[in-house]
């Protein structure tokens, strides 16, 4: 039986103002599917999103939905997480939202591994802006704010992740909705702070200009850029240079998360319990 | 009246005001004459089972403040002028979306790093406005101890009350400030907490920004059955996005209009020897302390001087202040910056021939230095 997306979606916002073609669509479904085979009440899920194309994720899913201001979805996600522990709350954000303008804020809440899954999905450019360099746009390719090509270094969403503490960290691709869908129901299961890249395309504002004028040709590219962590790892270091491996590239099921590390102050100031000491840390410094 | 008798400082009492009235979430970042804000609540909100987090920046800080204040609960955050100026698009989405919250500023010598450590009154045109468009600012401004804690304990109601962020000015003077202080009973701050209104009917009759043209929207705790959506973006009675040209301007107008047809609500000000007065100091916040005790010399030599304070700076007492400068020649405000509230003095009194007496070095203004000016203008 086909999946009835209806229940989890805001239809009278239809059609969105996506383009044809755009991946966000694709995304937003395995998240609603993700989350049906959770079996997680809606009032129980909170959505908040940033500024940027996939900053209109949060009005298009019936869920308890923010809109916040560009780049601070962790900031404002933090504040909702630590009020309401016992809810979910999930971060959507691009690649200029959340590691541009939002870069901190998303060091920082991989540094607290706190209980937030954050989709980062990145599609390469700024594309409701129409065509600017995003930390992440390949070096050569032309931008509207680099028209003599793009001289900036990339970021890696996930290495930067990896590196800032966050305890899953996983990227997948629009490409394979089923596995992009199996992996979302692993980073929301997974206590602490979920990295979930998702790649996607922009052939309006990236492809024309860069030789992928449609989504098709915007995908394959994205398709040979990308292999499975088995097939990256079995690759010698140049072959890896310029590829990004998907799946769930970390878990860590010992560190602990944010809000219950809280608890702990909580306990100290009611009495539960003694200080907290570098003795109740493995890692010291 | 009950009263409790206290010795603290400013910035101290503003925390236990904060928890007093209710608080349970704080965030915020180091910043200097502020961080004591944060060095108290962080003890106390966790023994009461609340939350206060250091963000990575003033960003972070109050952007988890919107979060958790969207949750339902009362939230605050505190800073100085150079977090204020970080912390002004989020008072922006908070202006917009109705989320209300409470933020103090221990105000020093801007702008930019300016006098970290010392006393200004420089912040009092940027707490106007601190974000770009439209909307109307509620600022109150604590000229004492004690008021350190019922003006913030008067900020949380107000805040939830008009649905929209509350500004609080401490200035570097009285944040640091050790003195005694007599406050109210805990029993009568916690007989004053007027809770946010909330909808009690079906999800599917609810639509949060559906309301009276002056009135604020009624914005159910987030998780409680009632999904909607918060958003910066001009957005229709349901909280979604709209261009719709009526409902834009119905939508800024009345974010205007829900403070400026009930300003009655918010307005505050104290009255110094007025009953006589012939010379009106207009002074507020530390200044104020200084304004008094100049006017106890002023009216032993014979000037019959008083005194008139803000203590709501926005929207200012702009009726209250007319009535006086209408009947009184003699006008000076006295303040810690070039004029800030000495134009708004001018614009409600419609004259220019108001006197001033400002002072930007971040030292603190004399009972000396006030007296000496009245009696060279006047």
């Amino acid at each position: 039986m086909a999946f009835n997306y209806d229940k989890y979606l805001r239809l009278e916002k239809m059609p969105t103002l996506w383009c044809w073609g755009c991946g966000d669509g694709v995304i937003l479904k395995a998240f609603v599917r993700a989350i049906e085979k959770m079996g997680i009440d809606q009032n129980d899920v909170c959505v908040v999103s940033g500024i940027g194309c996939s900053g209109r994720f949060s009005s298009y899913v019936d869920f308890n939905t923010v809109h916040t201001t560009h780049g601070r979805t962790v900031a404002y996600a933090t504040g909702i997480k630590l009020a309401r522990p016992d809810k979910m709350v999930i971060c959507v954000a691009g690649d200029g939202d959340a590691l541009a303008i939002g870069g901190n804020h998303t060091i920082h809440g991989c540094r607290r591994n706190i209980d937030i899954t954050m989709i980062i999905i990145n599609n390469f450019i700024y594309g409701l802006t129409n065509s600017q360099t995003s930390p992440t746009t390949p070096q050569g390719m032309w931008t509207v704010s680099q028209k003599a090509g793009n001289i900036d270094p990339t970021f890696d969403t996930c290495d930067l992740a990896i590196a800032s503490g966050a305890s899953f960290v996983a990227r997948e691709t629009m490409l394979e909705p089923k596995k992009l869908e199996k992996i979302l129901i692993k980073a929301m299961e997974h206590k602490g702070f979920s990295m979930m890249e998702v790649l996607s395309n922009c052939h309006i504002n990236l492809g024309r200009k860069n030789k992928m004028v449609s989504a098709m040709e915007n995908l394959e590219w994205i398709d040979s850029i990308t292999a499975s962590k088995k097939k990256y790892d079995a690759m010698t270091e140049d072959e890896q240079l310029n590829i990004l491996p998907l799946g769930v590239l970390k878990q860590d099921l010992e560190v602990r998360e944010y809000c219950d590390m809280y608890q702990d102050i909580k306990d100290v100031h009611q009495g539960k319990r003694g200080k907290i000491t570098q003795d109740d840390f493995v890692k010291k410094i | 009246m009950a009263t409790r008798e206290v010795i603290s400082t400013g910035n101290e009492l503003a925390a236990i005001a904060a928890v007093d009235a209710g608080c349970m979430f704080f965030g915020g970042y180091p910043l200097t004459p502020s961080s004591e804000v944060m060095h108290v609540i962080s003890d106390l909100l966790p023994a009461k089972g609340g939350t206060a987090i250091q963000m990575e920046d003033e960003i972070g800080g109050i952007c988890a403040v919107i979060g958790a204040a969207m949750t339902g609960v009362r939230a605050l955050t505190a800073t100085s002028g150079p977090g204020m100026s970080l912390k002004a698009e989020q008072l922006g989405l908070a202006q917009m979306a109705e989320v209300p919250l409470v933020c103090v500023n221990v105000m020093r010598g801007g702008p930019s790093t300016g006098l970290p450590t010392r006393v200004s009154q420089g912040d009092i045109l940027q707490s106007k406005n601190p974000s770009h468009g439209d909307y109307k600012s509620i600022t109150l401004c604590a000229g004492s101890l004690a008021e350190c804690y019922t003006e913030v304990v008067r900020a949380f109601n107000i805040a939830d009350r008009f649905m929209q962020p509350v500004i609080v000015l401490l200035d570097e003077t009285i944040g640091h400030m050790h003195g005694k202080a007599d406050l109210p009973t805990l029993e009568e701050v916690e007989a004053g907490i007027v809770p946010r209104k909330r909808f009690d009917g079906k999800p599917e009759d609810y639509f949060p920004y559906d309301c009276e043209h002056d009135e604020p929207a009624v914005l159910n705790p987030m998780y409680e059955g009632y999904r909607y959506h918060f958003t910066g973006l001009h957005h229709d009675k349901n909280g979604f996005p709209t261009e719709e040209i009526e409902t834009c301007r119905k939508l800024i107008q009345r974010l205007e209009d829900k403070v400026a047809l009930h300003e009655d609500e918010v307005e505050s000000y104290e009255e110094f020897m007025m009953d006589d007065a012939e010379v009106m100091i207009v002074a507020y916040g530390s200044v104020s302390l200084a304004a008094k005790e100049s006017i106890r010399h002023l009216r032993a030599d014979g000037i019959k001087a008083g005194l008139f304070r803000p203590i709501t700076i926005w929207p200012s007492p702009a009726a209250k202040i007319k009535e006086y400068t209408d009947k009184i020649k003699n006008v000076i405000v006295v303040e810690l910056n070039i004029g800030q509230f000495h134009s708004e003095v001018q614009r409600a009194a419609a004259r220019l021939d108001i006197e001033g007496l400002f002072k930007v070095n971040g030292r603190p203004l004399s009972p000396h230095e006030i007296v000496s000016k009245v009696k060279e203008v006047f």
